[in-house]
């Protein structure tokens, strides 16, 4: 009974509309819940809701009543008896003529019959009695839009699930439908409508049925939509779109191909009109009625639609034609808009309905005929008019089309064009490969037609398109007996020669790029037939590829033509290789890519170098075999010029050998990674280049070439990157083999005592702080493949090579140093099981890096290897805090201690601590020298200081930087996420006491140095959370890194730290609190000589200040104004726009004129110009004016100065 | 201020392509890009529009890069403007606003010479003599009713 209870309480608070809906909602949920759980029976339900349900107050019973079809709407698979079924469909029914409640019965109707068939359904008898209900008692029309959309709901449902029922309501129906739809405008209701029209249509196929004698009516109501014309704005009704409408009515329009008589010549009107929008639907509409209404009724409309295609596409086309560039064109290059394209398409579909019906009408077609007969007079691309040029575009086009639609289409537009273009083009259609000869000299002398030119190369294109296309589609499809065939086969030879004569020789006369062009692009298409249907003797195939060629190494000048050239070459690569020409294929690696290679290995081809590399990768690119080729003719090239240059000492050919290993770089081995299987090239590679090296270390040259080992240096990283972990160990015991007998120091075996006796020999002495430079070259190369293994790879005698490099190290030698940093990178990888096995684990290289003291200083300052005397040996640590005065050793040092400390940071260990401590040491030894200077009196030293200094602080450039030489990415480093971050925020706030704490000026410069280093690495969301701290630092940084040219480049990326700053919403607090030497340093920098970008950028800032609330940054407009008037006048033109565009912001009044602007007339200048301070409102002020006298003072101000 | 329009219905021009400047060459960080007539073009192009419609000067034919005549050497600009119709009295704003203009965007150095074009205009002489008077100009400047003319057509309007 409690339940009854509570039934009754939801019930009272589904029908009272003083009720919240989600309320509402809850009590309709609870009551559905009940009857699902067998708790409640439907029957049980009406009773209680009796009165809701017959009460005569109309709102308390639609509420009722809807309440009802609500529960049932929730329970469409709950199974019911029929009785029952009955009994409610009886009520609804009944109830569509209460038109105070119809929603209701509406609901009810569609829950009911929309039931899950194996729950009970409405029995056909009933279904009968709701559609006749429906057409008595449902004025649809004036009802409202929600309404509308459940009895088109109920009409649909009905006419989907009792077709039959339905049906024998004949004229009945009709009349109802075309009631309910006249009219409608909701896009919601449209969408059924649409749809009720299609269903109701499939109920009666029979042409000579009912409906037939109707359907000029229901079209009537159906044809008035098209086009849709949709106006919603965007957010309003987003669930139907334009589209969706467009496409349920183009479905009811080819419902029916009874509709055929009224259809088509309403969409061949609308495509006469003017409107654009018509015009596309008409031709998509037009396309998928053709499909549905079968070829048969579309026959009798065939002509009509031909000429509205033609019209619609010679007048659709739009001016200006694209210029001819590499990119392959349609036709002639005109913009092609939306209607071009359907109707395009629309040609095509319709062709391959009826292609003999439409193929006549093309051929007899007079517009075309003409463009035909005018050919002859369109003698070159530039005497054509621009109306000319579209036309033959358009036939181009429309020709091209019908063509690739089939082969019966293909042969009938060969037939009846290709002689007549051949006969323009002066080519005899005979088989006339024997008298080419002759033909050749005719041809040298006189230009073709390019009319002819274009369409024949178009025909072409298209049929090479078809045989390709059916090839696909049937693997041994036979097309050689085809007339199309025959045509091509008799003319074909006698153009590609004359093509080719006529390109060769372009090269001394002014010839139009269309020309070019399309002459390109026809010995692309003909040398790329499939050989079973187009047979070129292999002279032809050849001479293709030997003009092409020579264009690639000899036309460099002319820019299109070689690149048509290129792409057209590459294309014909990837044919032959791909369709298995081989006799073609062997033509094209014997003309194309030996002579790719020779291009770029031997230089007596003038071709610039960027075009050469272009060939390669472009020729290259087509097929894997013959980047191959061409892979191994450059790795030839380099390491014979490589021993040519090491062996012989013959600097000759350094610049191109530098080339070739860029080329190497930039190209190969970014295609070998991306292509993926070819390691093992690389790998080659690295392997010859060692194999170089060994034989060379006989040789007493000693070359010195920075540039190329670089070149080779970054080479050998990259390839040595991308091997396999085999392979890098076999290219680490290679080059260790090549290192240990070619360096002329000598390598420590291991760390005892005995053998570091022998390491006093060190050639330190004798060279006191450089390698000799096969030295350098050997260590560095070693250096490279260590700095790109990958982790867990076994270096042999892992501590003497440490040792040699911390030699070469305090030499000067970087890669060393990034070597060393890279190592115990990935020595510290957690599982290191195969670097521990070789006995050198992290522990130990730090213990041989930071504590070993392998060397000693004696009197001269010149380093010593440990040995001789165990007084004051000195290790890594000591020489970067300057125990030896020598300073280059110490800018070394510290040099090395940078790039081992930024490997340790990226692993975040904790040595990273002491190497921080040993630079920040560094940097303040100024202060240290300072204080004892008196005592040593060493004059000399602080002369020395800054270098010393400078590194320091630049080391943290080193720390904080991507680099992409080393420790990256791409060579295996390890890194853990946010190093920067955490790096950063231990070390700012250090590096910020200390310059509070500094006294010294060069120190706290070079703090500053150092801070600047940081900040301007630091990701910026890190640096505006603590904007306000580091502003000071920041603007000071700025400050000291503008008095030198050669740190350019960091000003410019700590000022585009501050443009982050200013852009953010967050860092306006600080701004507005620095603004003053922020604006103080911006001025300055608007003058900075030495970057444009830096100019630039400052006064972007300051453009960026001007957006601030003005109380603050107007004191300082004065101060800008004057810097910006300076930099109007910028040697730079980018520089003098940004001045313009800040100074507008700065004059302009940005003050509505109602503002009161507090002002005080404060002072005049020397020249007796008054000047206006804008003052915060709090203080009194002495005048209130509005804001034009502001301006006016300012143009005042300006004008007079 | 004016009742009715001027020329209530002027003659709207296509605007022309404008060429591209090729990007100049960042090798030479202290090479001069000298000020030339597409600079001093751009300058007026993109921010005067006509003080009677929302059209830009350009597309009024008002103004044309070939009517800029400029030597950044000896730091001389001459602007000569076609207005609309001949008798047209907002020829004397439209000089002052590209007068204004030009002050405001070009270094001191430079001298601006503002002239109706020749057979344009019915007081030819008149506004030549107005547009290019030192005194006069900075009359008209302190009429807030004319600055406010003035900066209401020098507001970018970024279509």
């Amino acid at each position: 009974m409690a339940e009854t209870s509570e039934l009754t309480q939801h019930l009272e608070c589904y029908v009272d509309t003083a009720r919240s809906p989600t309320e509402q909602a809850a009590s309709l949920n609870f009551i559905t819940s009940l009857v699902k759980r067998d708790l409640l029976t439907i029957e049980a339900l009406v009773k209680e809701m009796r009165m809701y349900l017959t009460i005569t107050d109309n709102v308390i019973r639609a509420r009722g009543i809807l309440l009802l079809a609500e529960v049932l709407t929730g329970l469409p698979s709950k199974p019911l008896d029929n009785a029952t079924i009955h009994s409610l469909i009886g009520f609804f029914t009944d109830r569509l003529a209460d038109w105070r409640a119809l929603r209701g019965a509406l609901v009810g109707c569609l829950a009911l019959l929309r039931r899950q068939v194996n729950a009970g359904t409405v029995s056909s008898s009933d279904a009968k009695v709701v559609a006749q209900s429906y057409r008595e008692n449902l004025p649809v029309q004036s009802l409202a839009q929600q309404d509308r959309k459940l009895c088109f709901e109920l009409l649909e449902c009905l006419l989907q699930r009792y077709p039959n029922e339905v049906a024998s309501l004949g004229e009945d129906l009709f009349y109802a439908i075309s009631e309910a739809i006249d009219g409608e405008k909701d896009p919601h209701c449209l969408i059924l409508t649409f749809h009720i029209v299609e269903v109701l249509v499939q109920i009666f196929p029979d042409p000579s049925g009912p409906l037939a004698s109707f359907c000029g009516d229901l079209f009537e109501f159906l044809g008035c939509y098209f086009p849709i014309h949709f106006t919603h704005l965007k957010d309003e009704d987003a669930d139907v779109k334009r589209d969706d409408l467009s496409k349920a009515l183009m479905s009811a329009f080819s419902s029916s191909a009874l509709f055929e008589p009224f259809v088509i010549p309403l969409l061949l009107e609308k495509l006469s009109s003017s409107l654009p929008l018509a015009k596309v639907d008409s031709l998509k509409y037009l396309n998928y009625c053709a499909s549905r209404y079968g070829a048969e009724r579309m026959a009798k409309h065939a002509e009509a639609i031909w000429i509205s295609i033609k019209h619609a596409i010679s007048n659709s086309l739009e001016e200006p034609a694209k210029s001819f560039t590499s990119e392959p064109l349609f036709g002639l290059g005109f913009q092609e808009n939306e209607i071009a394209t359907e109707a395009l398409i629309l040609l095509q579909k319709v062709t391959m309905q009826n292609d003999a019906l439409f193929l006549s009408l093309i051929v007899r077609d007079e517009d075309i005929n003409n463009v035909f007969n005018s050919i002859a007079s369109h003698e070159s691309y530039t005497s054509i008019p621009s109306k000319g040029r579209q036309n033959l575009h358009a036939v181009g086009r429309i020709l091209c089309i019908i063509t690739k639609t089939s082969m019966a289409s293909c042969n009938r537009v060969f037939e009846s064009f290709f002689p007549c273009l051949m006969n323009t083009l002066e080519i005899s259609m005979e088989n006339s490969s024997k008298d080419f000869t002759l033909n050749e000299n005719s041809f040298s002398s006189k230009r073709f037609n390019f009319g002819a030119l274009y369409l024949c190369v178009e025909f072409i294109a298209a049929c090479r398109d078809l045989i390709m296309r059916t090839k696909e589609l049937a693997e041994n499809f036979v097309t050689a007996d085809e007339t199309c065939c025959y045509m091509l086969q008799s003319s074909a030879t006698t153009l590609i020669n004359a093509f080719c004569s006529t390109l060769a020789k372009s090269s001394d006369k002014v010839v139009d790029d269309a020309d070019i062009y399309f002459k390109v692009k026809g010995l692309q298409i003909l040398a790329t037939f499939p050989g079973d249907f187009l047979q070129t003797p292999k002279v032809t195939f050849e001479n293709v590829l030997k003009t092409l060629m020579s264009i690639i190494l000899v036309d460099f000048d002319m820019p299109l033509l070689w690149k048509l050239a290129l792409k057209a070459l590459a294309r014909i690569g990837s044919f032959v290789d791909m369709y298995h020409e081989s006799e073609k294929a062997q033509s094209y690696i014997g003309f194309v890519v030996e002579k790719t290679i020779s291009l770029v290995s031997q230089d007596d081809f003038n071709v610039p170098f960027p075009l050469k590399l272009e060939a390669v990768s472009e020729i290259g690119a087509s097929r894997p075999n013959h980047m191959l080729r061409i892979v191994q003719g450059l790795e030839e090239a380099i390491v014979s010029n490589l021993s040519e240059i090491y062996v012989h000492g013959d600097l000759k050919s350094a610049e191109k050998t530098i080339q070739l290993l860029e080329c190497y770089s930039n190209k190969i081995i970014p295609w070998i990674e991306e292509t993926g299987g070819f390691e093992e090239v690389l790998y080659r590679f690295v392997i010859s280049i060692w194999n170089c090296i060994d034989r060379c270390k006989d040789s007493s040259i000693q070359v010195q070439e920075e540039g190329l080992l670089h070149a080779t240096m970054m080479a050998v990283k990259l390839a040595v990157g991308s091997c396999s972990e085999e392979s890098q160990n076999i290219i680490i015991q290679k080059a260790y083999g090549a290192l240990s007998s070619g360096i002329s120091m000598p390598l420590k075996e291991s760390m005892d005592d005995s053998s570091s006796i022998k390491l006093e020999n060190l050639h330190l002495s004798e060279q006191v702080d450089k390698l000799s430079p096969r030295d350098e070259w050997i260590v560095a190369l070693f250096a490279s493949v260590l700095i790109a293994m990958r982790p867990r790879i076994h270096i042999a005698n892992g501590k003497g090579t440490l040792h040699l490099f911390m030699t070469a190290l305090v030499k000067g030698c970087v890669p060393a140093a990034q070597a060393l940093g890279s190592v115990i990178n990935k020595l510290g990888t957690p599982s290191n099981e195969i670097a521990s096995s070789t006995g050198c684990t992290l522990e130990e290289s730090m213990e041989i890096i930071f504590r070993s003291k392998p060397w000693n200083i004696n009197e001269n300052e010149v380093l010593r290897g440990s040995g001789t005397s165990h007084s004051s040996k000195v290790g890594l640590t000591e020489l970067c805090l300057g125990f030896s005065s020598n300073k280059l050793l110490q800018v070394h040092a510290i040099t090395g201690l940078a790039w081992i400390g930024k490997g340790l940071l990226l692993i975040g260990h904790e040595q990273v601590k002491d190497v921080t401590k040993i630079l920040l040491e560094c940097l303040l030894a100024d202060d240290r020298v300072g204080a004892s200077e008196l005592k040593q009196g060493l004059l000399e030293t602080i002369c020395n200081q800054p270098s010393v200094m400078r590194s320091a602080a630049d080391a943290f450039h080193i720390l904080m930087s991507d680099s992409d030489v080393c420790l990256n990415r791409k060579f295996h480093a390890q890194i853990r996420p946010l190093y920067k971050q955490r790096f950063f925020s231990t070390v700012m706030p250090i590096l910020q006491s200390l310059i509070v704490k500094s006294d010294s000026s060069l120190s706290r410069s070079m703090l500053y140095r150092a801070a600047a280093h940081l900040i301007s690495n630091a990701p910026l969301i890190v640096i505006l959370s603590e904007a306000k701290k580091l502003m000071k630092v920041l603007v000071d940084g700025l400050s000291i890194l503008s008095e030198d040219i050669l740190d350019k480049d960091k000003l410019y990326s700590l000022l585009l730290v501050l443009s982050g700053i200013l852009t953010d919403k967050c860092g306006e607090e600080p701004i507005l609190e620095n603004a003053h030497i922020l604006i103080d340093c911006l001025t300055r920098l608007i003058a900075y000589p030495h970057m444009m970008l830096v100019r630039e950028t400052a006064i972007q800032c300051l453009l960026a200040m001007s957006e601030l609330p003005r109380p603050r940054i107007f004191p300082m407009k004065r101060q800008v104004l004057q810097a910006i008037s300076k930099a109007l006048d910028d040697p730079k033109r980018a520089v003098r726009q940004e001045a313009v565009r800040c100074h507008h912001a700065c004059v302009k009044p940005n003050l509505s004129p109602d503002d009161g602007i507090k002002l005080s007339v404060k002072s005049t200048t020397q020249a007796g110009v008054p000047y206006v301070v804008l003052l915060p409102p709090s203080i009194p002020t002495t005048a209130t004016l509005p804001s034009s006298v502001l301006a006016v003072f300012l143009v005042t101000v300006k004008n007079r100065r | 201020m004016v009742s009715e329009l001027i020329n209530a219905n002027p003659v709207i021009y296509e605007k022309k392509e404008r060429r591209v400047r090729s990007v100049p060459s960042t090798a030479d960080e202290y090479a001069v890009e000298p000020i030339d007539q597409e600079e001093i073009f751009d300058i007026l192009f993109v921010y005067i529009k006509d003080p009677e419609h929302p059209y830009s000067l350009e597309e009024l034919k008002v103004i044309s890069e070939d009517a800029i005549e400029v030597d950044d050497g000896r730091g001389h600009v001459r602007v000569t403007f076609t207005p609309t119709v001949e008798h047209c009295s907002m020829a004397t704003v439209i000089g002052l606003c590209i007068r204004v203009k030009l002050l405001r965007s070009l270094p001191s150095r430079f001298k601006v010479d503002i002239r109706v074009a020749p057979g344009s205009h019915a007081t030819e002489a008149a506004v030549n003599k107005q547009l290019n008077d030192k005194e006069r100009v900075a009359a008209a400047l302190e009429n807030p009713n004319v600055v406010e003319m003035v900066d209401e057509c020098l507001t970018p309007s970024y279509e």
